[in-house]
């Protein structure tokens, strides 16, 4: 019983991971209808950024992390104005192209300048801290942070999406582009925001992976779809739904690898897929458009 | 000196000519309606003003000015704003969401306010939090009218706002536009209810396959005369 229920409990702050992961995946869809082939790859970019900054500067990963972000939101914003803007379309192939190439590019660069050698984040006693919940389960602090985050991160995209002015843009441009424009909104400016603050997100995510476990160049393309699964499963324009959908795929595995270790991946999986043959939607979906 | 000018106007779809050489003027505080059959141009007149369709750098003027070669967010903020057709509502927007986008491109201090359009739009106060696919046909029009005027603009293009409404609601919307007027705005109103758009209207132009066939004042011209120029001879 309490194996079960350590498993349960896994499996919630796993989700908090993967949350993590599709939360900017979710924000440039939203927004700008862009399939980011390369979000996975970006994660583990930035998880190297971190490292390289708390490496050379002597800091903490969590300072290191803080010190990234505007860093990276100023790289996002950089990608989406000069490159990611020009393949935005009627045609759908050309962004989904191109973030594929940016994929490999930064998969093979990070080859290039970090090795293939595996990589942590070190942060001391924290990463193996934990406490007692009761009824002989207890969970990481780390874990734990990493739940709290991505509840954070998706109270603030909610804010921002729907208590203020820019979020206003981003869903007047996502609903109509054309009358967008006519309303004074720059789109090519707003899009770059929004893949600004994705990289923002996508930090928070690296942090976490690097001190949950090891990561290097190849695994980007692994954490792209567990990200896609927690969108799909929450239902695409939703940030909770998103929460929802990382929770249901971090349960999913750790329940399956209750059963037996092996299953672990493959259970996450399943659920996708059966998720999707009675809610072909997700969960949560924002609108039916 | 116009307000707003168009000179050998002429528009494309990709190979596909819409406009041929349009001529016309707005003076300031004027009413203007453009007329004519499905397929004559009059969108595509607004959308070439606007931004949204190709045309020559030279072709449209605001004070003079060639604003040809501008974006339409750019348009926008010089004080031209324009009521699309089919209303075009933010559907993840609630009715005063839509308002104030309308304001994100306002280019200066001017008579329009959430207050203002509430006033001229009372129905519209109470549906203030309503998400926008939730309201009647009417009241869309309204928002679309009262998001437009949010930028303060100086020359208010409107595309078809009769279309689909009932009489009455037609005839609120219609009242609604001397108010407009009178706050400095000047009107461009595309219309197929030719009469509606007579009652209102200064000048009027009428297109035909893309041509102007007709413009003069409505007390000037005969029901022959724009017979003729709507249906062609």
């Amino acid at each position: 019983m309490t194996d079960w229920l350590n498993a349960l409990a896994q499996g919630v702050l796993l989700g908090g991971l993967y949350a993590l992961f599709a939360a900017g995946l979710s924000l440039i869809f939203g927004v700008m209808r862009l399939v980011n082939l390369a979000h996975g790859d970006l994660i583990v970019l930035a998880a190297f950024v971190i490292l390289f900054l708390a490496g050379k500067l002597g800091l903490d990963p969590f300072v290191a992390a803080m010190v990234s972000l505007p860093i990276l939101f100023m790289v996002g914003y950089a990608l989406q104005h000069v490159l990611l803007n020009r393949t935005l379309g009627r045609d759908l192939l050309p962004p989904l192209l191109v973030t594929f190439g940016l994929s490999i590019i930064i998969q093979n660069g990070l080859l290039e300048i970090f090795s293939a050698d595996s990589q942590r984040l070190r942060s001391g006693s924290i990463e193996t801290a934990s406490f007692a919940l009761g009824g002989g389960v207890a969970v990481g602090v780390v874990p734990v942070l990493t739940l709290l985050s991505a509840i954070a991160v998706i109270v603030v995209l909610n804010f921002v999406f729907y208590r203020t002015a820019l979020g206003r843009a981003f869903r007047a441009t996502s609903d109509d582009l054309e009358i967008a424009q006519l309303m004074g909104i720059d789109h090519r400016r707003i899009f770059a925001t929004a893949m600004g603050l994705a990289f923002v997100v996508i930090a928070i995510a690296a942090l976490y992976l690097g001190l949950r476990a090891n990561f290097d160049p190849s695994i980007g393309p692994a954490r792209l779809l567990y990200a896609f699964e927690a969108v799909i499963i929450g239902g695409l324009g939703s940030f909770w739904g998103t929460l929802a959908g990382g929770i249901i795929l971090g349960l999913a595995q750790t329940v399956g690898a209750q059963f037996d270790p092996e299953w672990q991946i493959l259970s996450g999986h399943l659920a996708f897929l059966l998720l999707l043959v009675f809610k072909p939607r997700g969960l949560f979906p924002r609108a039916l458009d | 000196m116009p307000l707003l000018q168009t000179r050998k106007l002429t528009a494309f779809y990709g190979d596909f000519q819409a406009l041929y050489g349009i001529d016309a003027t707005l003076d300031a505080g004027e009413i203007i309606a453009i007329i004519g059959a499905n397929g004559a141009g009059k969108s595509t007149f607004l959308k070439a003003i606007t931004g949204l369709v190709r045309r020559p750098a030279g072709a449209v003027l605001l004070d003079g000015e060639p604003i040809g070669g501008k974006t339409a967010a750019e348009i926008v903020r010089r004080g031209v704003a324009l009521v699309p057709e089919g209303r075009r509502l933010f559907h993840s927007l609630t009715v005063e969401e839509n308002l104030l986008i309308g304001g994100h491109g306002r280019r200066s201090a001017g008579p329009w306010s959430l207050e203002r359009v509430y006033s001229l739009f009372p129905a519209l106060r109470d549906r203030r939090a309503t998400s926008a696919p939730l309201l009647s046909g009417g009241q869309q029009q309204m928002t679309a009218i009262g998001r437009a005027l949010m930028s303060n603009p100086r020359v208010l293009l409107c595309d078809e706002i009769s279309l689909g409404l009932a009489p009455i609601v037609i005839a609120d919307i219609y009242a609604a536009l001397p108010q407009i007027r009178a706050e400095g705005t000047s009107v461009v109103l595309v219309e197929q209810d030719i009469v509606q758009a007579m009652k209102v209207a200064d000048r009027v132009y009428c297109f035909q396959e893309g041509r102007l066939s007709l413009s003069g004042r409505p007390k000037e011209l005969t029901r022959e005369q724009i017979h003729r120029a709507y249906f062609g001879s």
